[in-house]
């Protein structure tokens, strides 16, 4: 569904990304892990546009992607979270989600259809999905942390995607939010059948959602496989997962 | 910058209304005249802020807009003898083409390099004013404008720019209360963010520029026929200051905030200016009391002390 040919991504003769070639199967639910530095996000910038590759190329469903800006990308299904928040902070959260719901439906340019009320029950029923309809009138960038993530899930999702990334979906949060968002991710995924990518620092979460893992070390996928494969790879315990595994399996 | 007009604000803009609808009814021409020049000074202020507030680009350059509307007016009208409705409708399409024009290049950029273009391509309107004598009048203006008979009157004329104004401010709420402006506040809020669930944010910075431009037009063909002459002044770049501070004063998180910081900024010259001749120091005093202490204007100022009665209570 998605695939990336030699892709790289130098900065000023830094490499962050080296010949990555990686396939993303329609349905699964990928996880990319890696230690901090890896690439994970520079990944998922130079797959949804918003930086370019210095080398090698981005493909959805067969057609060139890399290049493209993010608006386009977007419109094609692929929409994404970021790993540090990303939302209008200054906006309610109604307004941070019909926003995405106006772009969604081609109507940004259209300037006589009155905001108020548009799109209202939609952007209901996404922030019910998410726990967030008992704060909907709140000013977004004064909600509590882990709300912030769940709407910002709810801005990605309002874009209507066949592919979601989402970028360390529970970093920062409590263990409980954590296991709420586990929840309502694998939820999602398979209520609305969306093909899944994400990043995540937590080993249990990635083995709670992910049906494929694949490791990145120094801007290089090393391993890719089904979890219990990954979780037996010996290069890979001892590039990252470390002790961790031994945590995750117990 | 609330979603529905609230009642209190619905009955201020019928207060309003029916005062203006009366002030020819007092019978002095300086009223109707000050009036009539607050109304054109509120639009022009009420488009710019579709720039600054909504789009949250800083514009240096906005009276360009007003002065191609002002002299293309005063040229068709004077210059080739046509009647008021063809002249005001294609000056409007003449600075929305401008507008149009000078949008594809400033829109590429943003912040300071963004405000820096605008200034350029002011003072290039400007020079063109001032250089063009045959057609402008350069430095001299473009006096005699020839005013159409039928508004060619204190009272007549005061009720077509009240007409005027009111339906391009009608309009321009519409505008920014529609999924356009409703997704411009995002793009203003986070860029970043409204790309990545679609919008092309340079094409909406595009449209706000446009929109913007082609009101201040509008505002500057209805001054240059209240005035009967149209003069280099207009596009300088002091002139674009003085609506942008308009629009601070007034306050740029509200839609109508930028209307009263006109008619406050523009009583306050006149006032000041029938006393002393330090206007530019009283203009300096009220700029740096909005920047320290009025940070959204007077709307903003409002809107405290409205919450802060509601809460003592
Ligand atoms: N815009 C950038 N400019 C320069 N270096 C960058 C930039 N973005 C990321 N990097 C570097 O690339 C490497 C990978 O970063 P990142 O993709 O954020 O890793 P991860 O998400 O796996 O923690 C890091 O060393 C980071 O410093
Ligand atoms: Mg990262």
């Amino acid at each position: 569904m998605l695939e990336t040919h030699d892709l790289h991504k130098h900065f000023d003769g830094f490499k962050a990304i080296t010949a990555i070639n990686f396939k993303l199967i329609e349905g699964e639910r990928h996880a990319i892990i890696g230690p901090n530095g890896a690439g994970k996000t520079t990944f998922f910038n130079l797959i949804t546009g918003h930086l370019q590759p210095s080398a090698g190329e981005v493909r959805y469903k067969g057609d060139l992607i890399s290049g493209l800006p993010p608006y386009r990308i977007v419109k094609l299904g692929l929409a994404r979270s970021f790993q540090r928040i990303n939302i209008y902070p200054r906006m309610t959260v109604f307004q941070n989600v019909q926003v995405a719901l106006i772009a969604q439906n081609n109507q940004h340019l259209h300037f006589f259809t009155r905001a108020h009320n548009l799109y209202k029950e939609e952007t209901e029923d996404l922030l019910e999905l998410v726990d967030l309809l008992g704060e909907i009138q709140d000013i977004a960038g004064e909600l509590a942390y882990g709300k912030q993530k769940q709407l910002e899930l709810a801005i990605s999702l309002a874009a209507n995607p066949r592919v979601l990334l989402l970028d360390e979906p529970t970093a920062g949060m409590s263990p409980s939010e954590t296991a709420e968002s586990i929840r309502l991710i694998n939820d999602i995924t398979q209520s609305r059948s969306l093909t899944l990518l994400f990043t995540e620092h937590d080993m249990s979460v990635v083995f709670s959602i992910a049906d494929r893992i694949s490791v990145l070390h120094h801007g290089e996928i090393l391993a890719s496989g089904a979890p219990d494969e990954v979780r037996k790879d010996v290069e890979v315990r001892r590039v990252y997962l470390g002790e961790e595994v031994g945590h995750a399996s117990a | 910058m609330t979603d529905a007009m609230t009642r209190s604000a619905m009955a201020g803009c019928l207060i309003s209304l029916a005062l203006l609808i009366s002030v020819p009814l007092f019978q002095s021409a300086y009223l109707i005249d000050v009036v009539t020049e607050i109304l054109i000074y509120a639009l022009f202020a009420l488009s710019l802020n579709v720039i600054i507030g909504y789009s949250g680009n800083v514009s240096f350059g906005h009276a360009a807009y007003f002065a191609i509307g002002g002299y293309t007016n005063a040229i068709l009208l004077t210059s080739h003898g046509w009647a008021l409705v063809p002249s005001f409708v294609t000056s409007i399409l003449v600075t929305m083409i401008a507008a149009g024009f000078v949008a594809y290049f400033c829109t590429r950029l943003t912040n300071i390099y963004f405000a820096m273009l605008t200034l350029a391509f002011s003072m290039l309107v400007w020079a063109i004013a001032f250089k063009w004598r045959s057609v402008t009048g350069g430095d001299d203006g473009f006096v005699g404008i020839r005013v159409p008979e039928i508004i060619n009157n204190r009272a007549h004329f005061y009720y077509f720019t009240l007409i005027m104004v009111t339906a391009a401010t009608t309009l321009l709420w519409f505008i920014c209360h529609s999924a356009f402006g409703r997704t411009l506040v995002a793009v203003r809020e986070n860029a970043t963010r409204a790309g990545f669930v679609g919008v092309n944010t340079r094409l909406m910075r595009w449209w706000a520029f446009v929109v913007a431009g082609t009101f201040a037009g509008i505002a500057g063909a209805i001054f240059g026929m209240f005035h009967r002459g149209m003069y280099v002044e207009s596009a300088f770049w002091t002139q674009s200051a003085t609506v942008l501070i308009m629009t601070l004063l007034g306050g740029m998180f509200s839609f109508f905030g930028p209307a009263i910081g006109a008619a406050t900024l523009f009583i306050l010259e006149r006032i000041t200016n029938e006393y002393t001749e330090y206007w530019p120091t009283v203009l300096g005093c009220i700029l740096l009391v909005i920047l320290l202490f009025l940070p959204d204007g007077l709307a903003g100022l409002a809107r405290k002390v409205r919450s802060y009665v509601a809460g003592s209570n």
